[in-house]
């Protein structure tokens, strides 16, 4: 099959409540906008949530509407999320406080790379990050202790993948295949997340054919994808 | 407190060295930039996913797709390479950052840093601090000397810890100090301060070095 590209409703249609999904972006940067709301039209409930942030609020950085992640949040669907910074959307703080919305942080560099372990078949990753803090202390987001491991004379927490339901990509520029490219700092977590769930869908702004740019302008193989989507809009401020 | 922490930052930025590749943390830190000595051109890391950051855009010029690690629309350099997180945070683990510079709640003086979690406060989380912490190769903390008249230079961190044994160099409105493994050594003090002013604004103590300097405006 070359050409996987369907609505941005046909998309989201295998989602269920409670299911895990992954979001790419940075507060906003480089979200599937288009794959959120159609999440939102869905209405799927008690969702756990892994991406960088939570997105933005409206108002937030000339934000008209929520963006990424905080277009979830606005209408409750999360449950837990997995993130690495939880500081800047307020809408994360306010369900933290009525209790309805439950945390687990990871540094952006382990988070990034449990991540891509996923996707990439790895056991899981061993970093100096996080050593002699609560990282090393508490447990991981599936209530698991922190392993500790010793080679060659320094120390190293293991840290395992995470893997996800559905992983849910933006791209500046995608073929029909599924080939495609993030422009700029879009990039961020879009890259690693492609092949980190069961299903893999990229929203992108502009859609080719197969054949119709040079191969080398795509950075991720549409082996890793199992659907595109087009009409994603280049963010407005 | 602008000209206390232009101070700062203008010391701060007589660490950096021509060609280094230097992570600024948001705040305080981002100020070193504009005061680099003659000569010196560093290549900024923003850890969400590039090396050559140059500035704020202009309003009405944003690109939307260059954002910098705090969110804000921002320009790059020429020079400048677009890479993802996982890139990203490999290059800062891998040791390829001369340094990062950034603020602290409390620092020890074994170099354990705590500055991203006050327990019972709003949750914000670490981003990439733990990470940058560990894995640049020096870390120069920039901060006031005290918070509100409390001690942030400590025997022991009291907070949650973003990394052990991390800090190589703090540098206050009162002096520099160099973490070593006899103890916090005092280089530099600032002339508005005299040796006991500045070990009584620290919680921990200050060992003065022998070759003692004034801390430089200029």
């Amino acid at each position: 099959m070359i050409n996987k590209v369907i609505t941005a409703d046909e998309a989201v249609a295998g989602v269920k409540d409670g299911m895990t999904i992954m979001v790419g972006g940075f507060l906003g940067t480089g979200s599937p906008e288009i794959l959120m709301d159609a999440l939102v039209r869905k209405g799927v409930k008690h969702l756990t949530v892994i991406a960088n942030d939570g997105g933005l609020d409206q108002g937030q950085y000339g934000a008209r509407t929520p963006r990424g992640v905080g277009k979830l949040l606005e209408h409750h669907m999360v449950d837990h999320i997995i993130a690495s910074h939880l500081g800047v959307n307020p809408k994360l703080n306010e369900q933290f406080a009525e209790g309805t919305l439950t945390y687990t942080l990871v540094p952006q560099g382990t988070l990034a790379e449990k991540i891509r372990a996923a996707a990439y078949g790895l056991g899981g990753v061993l970093t100096p990050t996080g050593l002699g803090t609560p990282m090393e202390t508490e447990k991981d987001e599936l209530g698991r202790d922190k392993e500790v491991i010793e080679i060659d004379g320094k120390r190293y927490l293991l840290e395992r993948p995470l893997h996800a339901d559905y992983a849910f990509c933006r791209a500046t520029i995608a073929d029909t295949f599924g080939n495609f490219m993030c422009a700029k700092a879009t990039k961020n977590f879009n890259y690693p997340m492609a092949g980190a769930a069961d299903k893999v869908i990229v929203a992108t702004e502009k859609l080719v054919e197969v054949g119709e740019v040079d191969p080398d302008t795509f950075a991720i193989s549409g082996v890793l994808v199992d659907s595109v989507v087009g009409g994603e809009e280049r963010w407005q401020i | 407190m602008a000209d206390i922490k232009v101070r700062i930052a203008k010391r701060v930025a007589k660490e950096l060295k021509d060609g280094d590749v230097v992570n600024l943390g948001i705040g305080l830190p981002t100020m070193v930039s504009d005061y680099l000595p003659e000569g010196v051109t560093v290549t900024l890391h923003s850890e969400n996913g590039f090396t050559g950051l140059d500035a704020a855009a202009e309003e009405g010029k944003e690109d939307v797709d260059i954002i910098n690690s705090g969110g804000a629309y921002v320009t790059a350099v020429p020079w400048v390479n677009y890479f993802d997180t996982a890139t990203s945070f490999g290059i800062i683990r891998g040791g390829h950052v001369d340094a990062t510079i950034l603020g602290a709640m409390q620092v020890a003086e074994n170099g354990d840093l705590a500055n991203w979690i006050i327990p019972g406060k709003k949750v914000a989380g670490m981003g990439g601090a733990m990470d940058l912490v560990s894995g640049a190769k020096e870390v120069i903390i920039a901060m006031t000397h005290t918070q509100k008249g409390n001690h942030k230079i400590l025997e022991k961190c009291t907070l949650p810890l973003t990394a052990e044994k991390c800090v190589n160099l703090i540098v206050t409105e009162m002096g520099v100090m160099k973490v070593t493994d006899e103890g916090l050594v005092v280089t530099e003090l600032h002339p508005d301060y005299t040796k006991e002013d500045i070990q009584a604004a620290t919680g921990c103590k200050l060992i003065f070095a022998d070759d003692l300097k004034p801390m430089e405006e200029e």
